[in-house]
Formats: structure tokens, C-alpha cells, sequence
């Protein structure tokens, strides 16, 4: 389980670490899979993603081949749906009815039911053995604080996982940080490194760099 | 003016104050810009913002800070950030005034379908199927036909679909189409163009609204 927006929030140094050690036959959760060459799409270059679940690939142009040539097994998800599977695994909620995605074909093969006069689909909570996620600032008790956007997904795949690994910026030592801010307690937290070097390149100004390179 | 930027101006005018609104990516991103002066709305955007304000200038683009099209933002005063879970907890819970998506079919039942194109394209839905099942209205914003002339607007969808029954209004360069339990209604219209002309671009029955207007787009 990955947290990160497209790649906004990612755990870049994680991401970069998993690559070197060529992990492979990973099932990997993840709102979106980067963007060829950057993000989880160095995972993917790498052979090392044996499905994924996620709601948006539309960036990763290598990932759209290997699914058309039935290479990767993608599952596409609503995106509500992921976020609210994720937290149901997290805060131990089995199954969850929704109205999201009725009559298409998420729904296929679902249990539904009425309530209150509207059909709702039955979802399942989704857990990992590990989730890898990036915050601003953490401390040694594994608290984290996250900046702008780059909260997304982060602090709900924290609490998904038997093993959850956060990546800050910076790492202060406890009492540093507010404890009104704190958005994920340490509690869901078991490993805490600090990254470098972050790139964090915006997509859209990235894509664009790749169409005027002419790869387009 | 082209007829993205017709479409958006439209539907501008639509926005009320005090709305909290869900854009989505492309063509309804623009109708930001055209909001009248005076209106107070809040933009949400489904990656966990409220109070999305304008793009920067390119040296203050912060990359921890984008809208849900992965582009730079700013915030305004009063905006929030959040988690994906509580984004769509308040996308699905209703609490969005207003969703305006772009679609690729749109059918004489309200049914969607703008994700995936079968052994061609692999996007996926990312937030649409959360949108249009819980916001409290939908609207369609698409260029009418498509670059091959082809319509959009279909007896029956037929690309798999993003929601089925979800969509309130279509509002294209041509038209503003409503839809209805008994099916689509004309109701304004693009200057210079007739009632028969829309039709004839179009695969779906649609039956004239009585009070039929044209449509404004200033």
C-alpha cells in the first residue's frame, strides 16, 4: 500500500529504496501508479508489480500496454471507494454498503441491498502487509504531520497495514511537534525514516517537459 | 469564444452563492475563471482540498499543493486540507452543492460513461463514480458532438458507465439539455441555431422545452 495523490505525497525515498533491492511479485495498492519514469512507475520499468489496485492510471502510458497486453492484473476502483476501503481496514469494519458505482461493472458480482429506498453495494475493507507512506514531519514515536495535499492518501494506508513505514522530511523528537496536529499518531506507525533529496516534480509542469522532449 | 469556453461560461452563471462545488478535470476546470464577481463558492477539490484558489505564478508553484488534475493551486482564505477518506466522505455524504464532470456518452436515462474504453483506453474512474452517486446535482459539461461528428448524447450509453440515472443536466456549445424522468429536455438553446439542428446532432430523443430560451453566455 502506497500513499501519495499522482505525485503529490509520494514516498519518494521508499519508492527509490524498494526499486534497488528489486522487490518483484508485488501486489501493490495505490491511488494512481506515477507516471512513466517517476513514482510507482519506476516499480512498474522495474518488473516488480504483479497487480494493482488503484482508480486512476491515466498518466502512465507503459502501464495502459502491459494491461491491454494482459501483462499487469489492474483492478480499477472509485477512488471514495479505496479511501473508504482502506479506512474500513484500518479501523476494523469488514464490509460497508455504498451507493457509489451502482448499475457499472465495480458493482458486478456484489452483494446489494436496499435501504431507505436506495440500492447500495457491498465493499470490503483492504489491508497490506505494508504500507509506505510520506508525511512533513514525524517524530521517534511515529506521530506525523502532513502539508497541504500531500495528506491524500498518507494517513489513511497508515492505519491499513501490519507493518507501516513513514517517510518525513524532518524528524523531531517527541513533544516537538503540536499535539492538536497531529494527524496520524504513532500508534499505526513502526518504522520512521527520513528522506532526501526530494524531487517532488509537479506532474502536470512534468508531463508538459516530456511533450516539449518530444516524447509525446 | 470556442465551445469549451462557451460551455464553462454557462455554466458559470449556474454556480450560486454559497455553493460548494466539485470540478472536474479539463473543461469544468475552467469555469473557476468565469464565475460572476461577487459570489461566494468554495471549490473542493477530491484529493483533499477546500477552498481551492487560482494557479500560481510558475515560481510559486508549490508541488504539495495541486488540484485533483495534478495542477498547481493556491489556497484561499478559510480553505482546509484533508484525507482522501474525509474528501469522499463528503463527496458521498452529500454535501457537495454542485459536480460538473466531462463525459464521453451521456444517454436518454442520465446514465454516464466516462472512465475506460474497452481494449483501447485504460484510465479509470478515479473520484467520478463517488461524484455523481453523491452529489445533489450533476451536470455534464461536453463539447456536443465528437471530432469525428459523431453524437455523445445516446439512446443508451455504450461504453461501460460511470453511474446509472445520475446525471441532472447536459450542457454543451449547443445546448442545455435537462434530464427527466421523461427523458431529454431542450431547454436553452446556442444562438443561430435551431431547435431541428440540435436535434439532428443528436442520437437521443429530445423533446423542446415550451419556454425554450437562448442560451447566454456572458
Amino acid at each position: 500500500m502506497l500513499g501519495g495523490f499522482g505525485l503529490c505525497g509520494i514516498p519518494e525515498n521508499l519508492i527509490a529504496a524498494l526499486v534497488r533491492r528489486r522487490i518483484t511479485g508485488l501486489h501493490t495498492i495505490s491511488n494512481n501508479m506515477g507516471v512513466d519514469g517517476f513514482g510507482m512507475g519506476l516499480m512498474l520499468e522495474a518488473g516488480m508489480i504483479a497487480s494493482h489496485i488503484g482508480s486512476y492510471v491515466g498518466e502512465n502510458r507503459r502501464l495502459e500496454q502491459m494491461v491491454l497486453k494482459g501483462e499487469l492484473n489492474l483492478t480499477l476502483i472509485p477512488q471514495g471507494t479505496l479511501a473508504e476501503r482502506v479506512r474500513a481496514g484500518g479501523a476494523g469494519i469488514p464490509a460497508f454498503y455504498v451507493p457509489t458505482g451502482l448499475g457499472t461493472v465495480v458493482a458486478e458480482g456484489k452483494e446489494t441491498r436496499e435501504i431507505g429506498g436506495r440500492t447500495y453495494v457491498l465493499e470490503t475493507a483492504l489491508r497490506a502487509d505494508v504500507a509506505l507512506v510520506k508525511a512533513w514531519k514525524g517524530d521517534r514515536l511515529g506521530n506525523l504531520v502532513y502539508r497541504k495535499t500531500a495528506r491524500n492518501f498518507n494517513p489513511v494506508m497508515a492505519t491499513a497495514a501490519a507493518m507501516t513505514i513513514a517517510e518525513v522530511e524532518e524528524l523531531v523528537e517527541p513533544g516537538q511537534l503540536d499535539p492538536d496536529q497531529i494527524v496520524t499518531p504513532g500508534i499505526y506507525v513502526k518504522r520512521i525514516v527520513v528522506g532526501e533529496n526530494y524531487r517532488k516534480p509537479i506532474e502536470s509542469r512534468f508531463i508538459k517537459e516530456q511533450m516539449a522532449g518530444g516524447a509525446a | 469564444m470556442n465551445a469549451k469556453e462557451r460551455i464553462a461560461r454557462r455554466i458559470a452563471r449556474e454556480v450560486k452563492d454559497g455553493f460548494y462545488v466539485n470540478l472536474g478535470i479539463g473543461l469544468p476546470t475552467m469555469i473557476a475563471s468565469y464565475l460572476p464577481a461577487g459570489l461566494d463558492v468554495v471549490f473542493q477539490s477530491e484529493n483533499g482540498m477546500l477552498g481551492v484558489g487560482p494557479p500560481p505564478a510558475e515560481a510559486e508553484a508549490d508541488p504539495d499543493l495541486i488540484n485533483a488534475g495534478k495542477q498547481p493551486v493556491t489556497e484561499l482564505p478559510g480553505c482546509s486540507y484533508f484525507g482522501s477518506d474525509e474528501s469522499f466522505a463528503m463527496i458521498r455524504g452529500g454535501h457537495m452543492d454542485m459536480s460538473v464532470l466531462g463525459a464521453m456518452q451521456v444517454d436518454e436515462a442520465g446514465n454516464l460513461a466516462n472512465w475506460t474504453i474497452p481494449g483501447k483506453m485504460v484510465k479509470g474512474m478515479g473520484g467520478a463514480m463517488d461524484l455523481v452517486a453523491g452529489a445533489r446535482r450533476v451536470i455534464v459539461a461536453m463539447e456536443h458532438q465528437t471530432k469525428e461528428g459523431e453524437s455523445r448524447i445516446l439512446k443508451l450509453c455504450s461504453l461501460p458507465l460511470t453511474g446509472t440515472g445520475v446525471v441532472h443536466d447536459i450542457v454543451t456549445e449547443l445546448a442545455w439539455i435537462r434530464v427527466t424522468p421523461e427523458g431529454l429536455l431542450l431547454t436553452e438553446i446556442a444562438e443561430g441555431i435551431s431547435p431541428d439542428e440540435v436535434q439532428a446532432r443528436t442520437e437521443a430523443a429530445l423533446s423542446f422545452a415550451p419556454n425554450l430560451v437562448t442560451m447566454s453566455v456572458l
